[in-house]
């Protein structure tokens, strides 16, 4: 009897009707042609960020004293020595600024996995906590995101003492609220379920539920709030450093080098102007990225 | 084999709605004591419209909630949360939605191995994945079937999966909570005919609870009529649907739809509105809708009468 039934349950192979997992979010992800760039662009930035040393031509700290505040190759008195011209103590922009990716990618990464993973781990907790528990992390993390963020930061590294390691402690600080929102937002709406329910008459423990059942199928939008928080985050350290909280000088960091150059923005636009558009271009780039990202990951936004 | 394997003795649950620091909550009575016996190889159906207390009562059985009142005996052992993790394997349950009920992320394979990773940790990786390639064959999937996603199945064949995966621990008693009301008809009876042989096969009891009365009428053994958390009839199958006592009943088998355009149509329309189960009514819950209503029913609440088969109403058929 069961041979006939197996026979008649359907009519062909439900084989190749839904494409893979992987393919259907690159179908969905190269449909936004700003996505695609971004990550070409994003691409291009990690790639400075491991190999940065051994392209660039010259030391990041190294002075040299006859070329003070050379400006770029196709402007007068520029040469191709120095192709972005020079600092006003001398140094290579061009090595500076591709040293300084180093550190933003750096930053960005440090920072979204300190404040992802704490998070997560929080949101997780939240969801499957009793509600007063639950109440108490959540006002906890409204408290958080009622001051302003880069304020925030501010103070945790006056706190902390300025350095680029405590500066991003503190913006880890600052993000993990929205983390553990995303999170438990994901948790309650996955809780009600009844594969959390199954695995649960199965006899699966707190922590089998969490971790095994519930958060694989909680991570898209975490990962989308990954990418776009990259980005800000690197935004937030070069704020901190051109405020001469975060990484400190003589390092290449982009924000720090904004701050050092501050006073000579009339004489020579390229000492300002170079950081500035490094900043602007990483973090537009990982903008349209995180926005293709969650156009292939957000089943809200899917078009099918 | 007549032992009865699962005995509920005047199983209640309340839930305690709203209520801040300050206000006390309302009590909810989703189910207020409810008797019933289950043997092996036999089917009790649970019959009755939304908000009668059909889930809840499944939610008891499979011991993911406790009961606020009453006693509820797993193979004569008294039911609490402490020994739940040793009840577990013996009590199962299959779910209505067959899309919800799969995680999406994991493997067939896996999510029929995992109840024996939770309940069986001496079990070997062999043993585990030998069962549920055998248990897939068992429910009329494929063996190829095994690696494959839960999305890449049609409905049917996801209850087929769910199904497998309530078995894995070889339960005694499976709780089946409207398992094909999400179907198509032609599905329906795939999935029926082969709970059927799962339960000749391997002895198994079912609680089924449906709202379709022609699917129990094929189905069950033994029917249980709930109404607003109590059970108003108990009887056997030929009974209920040949000489339904209750008004209830009545009504509700005079809605089902029958292909016999021949016979006349007795449709028994309701008036009304189930009552909100927030109001404890003094009275019989059905009153207010009943035909039959007298003052008698309105202040005083009959009991479940009868051994063979049981009414709660003052003025039966």
């Amino acid at each position: 009897m069961t041979d006939q039934v197996a026979n008649t349950t359907e009519p062909a192979e439900v084989k190749e009707i839904r494409p893979s997992a992987l393919r259907e979010f690159w179908y969905y992800f190269s449909e936004n042609r700003g996505a695609v760039i971004g990550m070409w662009v994003f691409l291009g930035f990690a790639f400075l960020a491991v190999f940065g040393p051994l392209i660039a031509p010259y030391d990041p700290t190294e002075q040299f004293r006859d070329h003070i505040l050379q400006p770029p190759f196709w402007q007068e008195g520029g040469s191709w020595a120095f192709p972005l011209g020079t600092d006003p103590l001398g140094r290579d922009m061009l090595s500076r600024l591709i040293n300084g990716a180093r550190y933003s990618f750096f930053v960005g990464i440090v920072v979204v996995s300190v404040a992802a993973s704490g998070g997560i781990i929080i949101g997780l907790l939240s969801g499957f906590a009793p509600k007063i528990i639950d109440t108490i992390i959540m006002r906890v993390m409204d408290i958080i995101l009622a001051f302003p963020s880069l304020l925030l930061a501010l103070v945790l590294v006056a706190i902390l003492g300025p350095s680029l390691t405590n500066a991003m402690i503190a913006i880890a600080i600052v993000f993990q609220p929205h983390y553990v929102r995303l999170t438990r937002a994901s948790v309650l709406a996955e809780r009600q379920k009844d594969y959390v329910t199954s695995a649960r008459v199965a006899g699966a423990g707190k922590s089998r539920l969490m971790f095994i059942t519930v958060l694989p199928n909680c991570l898209a939008p975490i990962i989308v709030q990954g990418a776009l928080s990259f980005s800000t985050a690197i935004l937030d350290a070069a704020a901190l450093g051109f405020l001469g909280m975060g990484a400190q000088p003589p390092t290449p960091e982009w924000g720090t080098m904004l701050a050092e150059a501050r006073e000579f923005i009339l004489r020579a636009w390229w000492v300002v102007t170079f950081p500035g558009l490094a900043i602007l271009v990483t973090v537009l780039a990982i903008n349209l990225m995180g926005d293709g990202l969650r156009d292939a990951l957000d089943p809200k936004l899917k078009r099918s | 084999m007549n032992a009865p394997i699962v005995k509920a003795k005047g199983l209640a649950r309340h839930y305690e709605v709203g209520g801040g620091l300050l206000s006390k909550g309302k009590i909810v009575r989703a189910l207020s004591g409810v008797d019933f016996e289950l043997s092996p190889g036999k089917t009790l159906a649970v019959v009755g419209e939304s908000g009668c207390g059909k889930s809840t009562l499944a939610r008891l059985i499979t011991m993911i909630e406790e009961p606020t009142e009453g006693t509820l005996e797993i193979d004569d052992n008294n039911v609490t949360p402490d020994n739940w993790a040793s009840l577990r394997s013996s009590v199962q349950i299959v779910f209505q939605d067959p899309y919800g009920s799969l995680n999406p992320r994991q493997k067939v394979g896996y999510i029929l191995q995992e109840p024996l990773i939770i309940n069986r940790p001496d079990m070997s990786k062999q043993e585990r994945e030998a069962k549920a390639r055998e248990m897939i064959e068992l429910v009329g999937l494929r063996a190829e079937h095994y690696d494959r996603y839960p999305h890449m199945f049609s409905g049917g064949q996801r209850q087929r999966i769910s199904i497998a995966r309530a078995l894995m621990l070889e339960p005694r008693v499976v709780v089946l909570d409207e398992p094909v009301s999400a179907l198509d008809v032609s599905i329906q009876s795939q999935i029926l005919n082969l709970l059927v042989e799962l339960q000749e096969r391997l002895g198994l009891a079912y609680l089924f609870i449906s709202h379709d009365l022609s699917v129990v009428k094929h189905f069950a053994d033994e029917v249980i009529v709930m109404y607003l958390g109590r059970a108003v009839e108990r009887a056997s199958k030929e009974e209920i649907f040949a000489a339904p006592k209750h008004p209830y009943t009545k009504a509700l088998l005079s809605t089902t739809p029958r292909a016999d355009p021949t016979a006349t149509k007795e449709r028994i329309k309701l008036e009304g509105e189930l009552p909100s189960p927030l109001d404890n009514l003094p009275g019989c819950a059905f009153a207010p809708r009943c035909w039959k209503a007298t003052e008698e029913c309105r202040t005083g609440r009959p009991a479940l009468e009868g051994d063979a088969h049981g009414v709660a109403c003052f003025h039966p058929e």
